[in-house]
C-alpha cells in the first residue's frame, strides 16, 4: 500500500518534472527576446486557443497555443562528450518476457533508425528452451551493456568504450575492423559492416556520431547502443516505445526508476518482486539489461510461420 | 664430412643459379602470389563481404592462416636457440634453413593478419590509439621483437659467409656483389670479431626463447581470453607451443630434403640429420598428441552444455572430417612413419614432414572457426547463409598466395646466400679431425 502511494507520487514527480523541463527549454530558447512579445521574430498572432503547462513555481499557466515554439534538435554532442557520457546517470533496461510473443516491433524500429544493413540486427528476438520439459518463451536481446565488457576489455585502439553512464559505446570512424570484440562477447550482440551498409547519400555523409551509431561505415563493427541520442533528448530508446506491448523497460538505475513509456516502475523493486535476472550471470559480465522471468505471460507461446525456414535450433545452449 | 677440402666445401655451397626447375618453381610461386595480391585488391574494392565470413563465423582462413605462419616460425628458435644452447652440434647445418623460415613465416604472419582487418587504412590507429590490455597489442609487440630477434640471428651466423662469397667474385652477379659488400664488407675475419659475435648470437639466443614462448603464446591467448567453449582452456598456451614447434620441425624435414635433392648437398644433410630430425619430430607430435588429449578429453567427459555442441561437431558433426583428418596427418601417421628406423630415411621423412604441415593447416582451422560457429546463444535472427563457413575463391586465393610469398622468401634466400653455413661447416670439419687425430 505503502508503496504503491510512492511509486504514484514519484509518477507525479517525475511528470512535473518533464513538464518543468519542457518549459525550462521553451523558456531557454527566448534568452534574448521574449516568444510572447510579438515584435520578436516573426510576426504571430495570436490563434486564441490555450496550452496550459506547468511553471517552474508548481503554477499551471495558460500560454496561447501559437507562442509556442517547437524545441529545434539538440546539437549532436562532440565524439569527446559522448565519449563521457551523462553525468550521474547509470542506465539500466529491464525486459520482462512474460510479455513478449516476438512481434520484433522493436527489431524494426531499431533497424529503421539506425540504418542497419538489410538482414543485420541489433536486436534478436530468440526462441529460448531451456531444457527438454521447460516451457518455450521469447527472449528479445540488446547489447548487454556491461559493466565488465568482454568487448571493451580486447579492442586495441580504444574503438568500443565504457562511458560513466554504463552505455558501451563504438567509435566507427576509429575501428579498425579486428572483430575482436565480436569474438568476446558471449552475447552475440555485435555485428560487422561486411560491405557498404548502403545508405542515402543523405546518411552516409552525416559526421558519425557515436550516441546515434549513424552513418554505419563499411569494415567496422555495429551494436546496440541504448540510444543515448534519444535518452539526451528526454526521450525512450526506439525498441522501447516502438513496442506495443510493453516488454522493454528503460531508466536510471541512481534514480532507481524504469520505464516503457505507459508504466514507471521503481526499478529495485520490480527486480525484487519478479525475480528479475541478468543472462549469464556466471560469466561475471555484469549486464546492465535485466530480465523478467516469463511467469503469468500475456501471450501463449507460438512460432510464426516466418521462422523455421531460414532459422534452425530453437534449444538455448546457456 | 672426412677428408673434405675446404676449397670443395666452399664450391658445393656457395649459392647455385636457378636451373630450369628452379625458375618453373619461382614462375608458379610468383602466379600464386600475384592471384592473391589480385584477389586481395579485389577485397578491398569491395570489403570483407568477397569473404565468407560473416557475423557468426567472424574469424575464418586468414586468421588460421596467420595462426599457423607464427606456429612454423617458432622453429627457428628451437633449431637455432634451444639446440645451441644445449650445445647439440648435429644441427649446425640446419639452423639457417631453420631460421629462414622463422623470418619469412612471420612476415607473411603480419601481412595475413592485416588482410583480415576490416579497416587496413586505419592501421595506424594501434599506434595513436593503442591500449595495452588488448591482447592484439602484446601480439603486435611480441611478432616485431621476434621478427628483428630472427633478423639479427639469420644476419650474424652470416657475416663470415659474406666474407667468404666476397672472395668469390667469378661466383656472383654484379647486384649481388653489391649486396655482400653492403651487409658485410666491415667483417674481416678477427678473432675480436668472432667473439663480438659469439657473445650477440648467444645473448640472442637466450632472448629469443621467452620471446619466441611468448608470440604463440600470446596468440593463443587471442581465443583463450574469450568465453567461447572450446577456446576457454588454459590449457592453450602449450597446446599452442608445443604444436609450434612440432609444425616447424615438420617443415625443416621438407626444406631439408629439397635442399638437400635440389642442391646435391647429400654430404652436408645426411642420412643421420633426417634420423635426428625425425626423432624430433617424434617426441614433438607425442607431446602435442599430450596436449591435444588433455584439450579434448577433460571438457569431453563433463560435456557442459555450452561444450556439448562444440565437441559433437568436431568428433561426429559437421567437423568431424576435418578434425580427424587434421589428428591423423598432423601427429598418427607422421608417427608411425618416423618412429621406425626406416621411416627416418630422406624420403619417407619428407612424406612424413609433408603430412604434419598440411595436418597442422588444418588443425589451426579447427582451432579458429567451429567455436565461432557454436555460441552460447543459438544463431538466430541473420541470413541462412551466416549459418555456415566455407572459403570463398577470395580468401583461398589470398591465404595460397601468402604461403607462395613464403615460399618465394625462402628461395630467393637460398639462391642468394648459402642455405647451409659454410663457415661453421668448415670450422666444425677442421674440429672434428683435430679430435681424430
Amino acid at each position: 500500500m505503502e508503496m504503491n502511494e510512492k511509486s504514484t507520487s514519484r509518477r507525479e514527480f517525475l511528470t512535473a518534472g518533464l513538464l518543468a523541463g519542457g518549459l525550462a527549454v521553451v523558456a531557454g530558447c527566448s534568452s534574448k527576446k521574449s516568444p510572447f512579445d510579438p515584435e520578436a521574430g516573426d510576426q504571430v498572432a495570436a490563434s486564441g486557443e490555450k496550452v496550459k503547462l506547468l511553471s517552474v513555481d508548481g503554477e499551471i499557466i495558460e500560454v496561447d497555443k501559437a507562442f509556442l515554439k517547437p524545441v529545434p534538435d539538440l546539437p549532436q554532442v562532440s565524439n569527446e562528450a559522448a565519449r563521457i557520457g551523462i553525468p550521474g546517470k547509470k542506465f539500466a533496461m529491464v525486459i520482462d518476457l512474460s510479455r513478449c510473443k516476438s512481434l520484433k516491433k522493436c527489431q524494426t524500429a531499431c533497424n529503421h533508425m539506425h540504418h542497419i544493413h538489410p538482414g543485420q540486427n541489433w536486436i534478436k528476438v530468440y526462441p529460448m528452451q531451456d531444457a527438454e520439459h521447460t516451457s518455450p518463451y521469447w527472449q528479445p536481446t540488446t547489447c548487454m551493456h556491461c559493466d565488465e565488457p568482454p568487448c571493451v576489455k580486447v579492442c586495441p585502439v580504444d574503438a568500443t568504450f565504457k562511458r560513466q553512464d554504463g552505455i558501451v559505446l563504438i567509435d566507427s570512424d576509429r575501428c579498425i575492423g579486428c572483430r575482436f570484440c565480436m569474438a568476446a562477447c558471449p552475447y552475440s550482440t555485435r555485428v560487422f559492416n561486411w560491405e557498404e551498409p548502403g545508405l542515402t547519400k543523405e546518411i552516409a555523409d552525416k559526421p558519425y556520431s557515436c550516441e546515434t551509431s549513424v552513418p554505419q561505415k563499411k569494415g567496422t563493427v555495429g551494436k546496440c547502443d541504448f540510444c543515448p541520442d534519444m535518452v539526451r533528448k528526454g526521450s525512450l530508446p526506439h525498441c522501447v516505445s516502438a513496442c506495443p506491448n510493453g516488454v522493454f523497460f528503460f531508466g536510471d538505475m541512481l534514480e532507481d526508476s524504469v520505464t516503457n513509456g505507459s508504466e514507471t516502475f521503481r526499478f529495485s523493486d520490480l527486480i525484487k518482486d519478479k525475480a528479475g535476472y541478468r543472462l549469464m550471470e556466471d560469466l561475471g559480465t555484469k549486464p546492465s539489461v535485466y530480465y523478467l522471468p516469463p511467469v503469468n505471460r500475456n501471450f501463449p507461446f507460438e512460432k510464426h510461420d516466418e521462422e523455421d525456414s531460414t532459422e534452425n535450433k530453437s534449444t538455448s545452449k546457456s | 664430412m672426412e677428408n673434405l677440402e675446404k676449397e670443395q666445401i666452399v664450391q658445393d655451397l656457395l649459392p647455385q643459379e636457378f636451373g630450369k626447375q628452379g625458375k618453373i618453381w619461382v614462375a608458379c610461386l610468383v602466379t600464386l602470389c600475384l592471384i592473391g595480391f589480385a584477389a586481395y585488391c579485389h577485397q578491398l574494392s569491395k570489403g570483407l563481404v568477397v569473404t565468407a565470413m560473416r557475423d557468426y563465423a567472424s574469424w575464418g582462413i586468414y586468421i588460421s592462416n596467420f595462426v599457423f605462419f607464427v606456429a612454423i616460425s617458432l622453429v627457428g628458435s628451437l633449431i637455432t636457440a634451444v639446440l645451441r644452447l644445449t650445445d647439440v652440434h648435429w644441427s649446425t647445418p640446419l639452423t639457417r634453413i631453420a631460421e629462414i623460415i622463422a623470418v619469412s613465416a612471420i612476415t607473411f604472419a603480419s601481412i595475413i593478419i592485416v588482410v583480415d582487418m576490416g579497416r587496413p587504412d586505419r592501421f595506424y590507429n594501434l599506434f595513436l590509439h593503442g591500449r595495452l590490455q588488448s591482447p592484439i597489442v602484446w601480439d603486435v609487440i611480441v611478432i616485431t621483437t621476434y621478427f628483428f630477434i630472427s633478423l639479427l640471428l639469420l644476419y650474424f651466423p652470416l657475416l663470415p659467409d659474406l666474407k667468404i662469397m666476397l672472395k668469390y667474385k667469378e661466383r656472383t652477379s654484379k647486384w649481388m656483389y653489391k649486396l655482400y659488400t653492403f651487409l658485410g664488407s666491415f667483417w674481416k675475419d678477427k678473432p675480436e670479431q668472432f667473439s663480438l659475435s659469439n657473445k650477440a648470437i648467444n645473448i640472442l639466443s637466450i632472448t629469443i626463447i621467452p620471446v619466441a614462448f611468448s608470440i604463440h603464446t600470446v596468440t593463443s591467448w587471442l581465443f583463450a581470453t574469450t568465453y567461447r567453449p572450446g577456446w576457454d582452456s588454459t590449457n592453450f598456451g602449450a597446446y599452442f607451443i608445443s604444436g609450434a614447434f612440432l609444425v616447424g620441425s615438420g617443415g625443416v624435414l621438407v626444406a631439408m630434403y629439397v635442399f638437400r635433392s635440389h642442391y646435391k648437398l647429400q654430404k652436408y644433410i645426411t642420412y643421420d640429420h633426417f634420423d635426428k630430425m625425425g626423432k624430433v619430430v617424434v617426441m614433438l607430435a607425442l607431446l602435442y598428441l599430450y596436449f591435444n588429449v588433455n584439450e579434448f578429453l577433460v571438457p569431453a567427459f563433463k560435456m557442459k552444455k555450452p561444450e556439448e555442441e562444440h565437441l559433437k561437431g568436431l568428433f561426429t558433426g559437421e567437423f568431424a572430417p576435418i578434425f580427424w583428418f587434421a589428428i591423423t596427418t598432423s601427429m598418427l601417421l607422421p608417427i608411425l612413419i618416423l618412429i621406425y628406423k626406416k621411416g627416418r630415411r630422406p624420403f619417407p621423412a619428407f612424406i612424413a614432414g609433408i603430412l604434419v604441415v598440411i595436418g597442422s593447416w588444418f588443425k589451426r582451422y579447427i582451432i579458429v572457426t567451429p567455436t565461432l560457429l557454436h555460441p552460447f546463444l543459438p544463431m538466430r535472427d541473420v541470413p541462412a547463409n551466416y549459418h555456415h563457413y566455407f572459403p570463398t575463391w577470395e580468401e583461398w586465393a589470398i591465404c595460397i598466395g601468402s604461403l607462395a610469398g613464403a615460399l618465394l622468401v625462402i628461395t630467393f634466400f637460398a639462391r642468394i646466400f648459402p642455405i647451409i653455413p659454410i663457415h661453421e661447416t668448415i670450422t666444425e670439419t677442421e674440429e672434428h679431425e683435430h679430435d681424430k687425430k
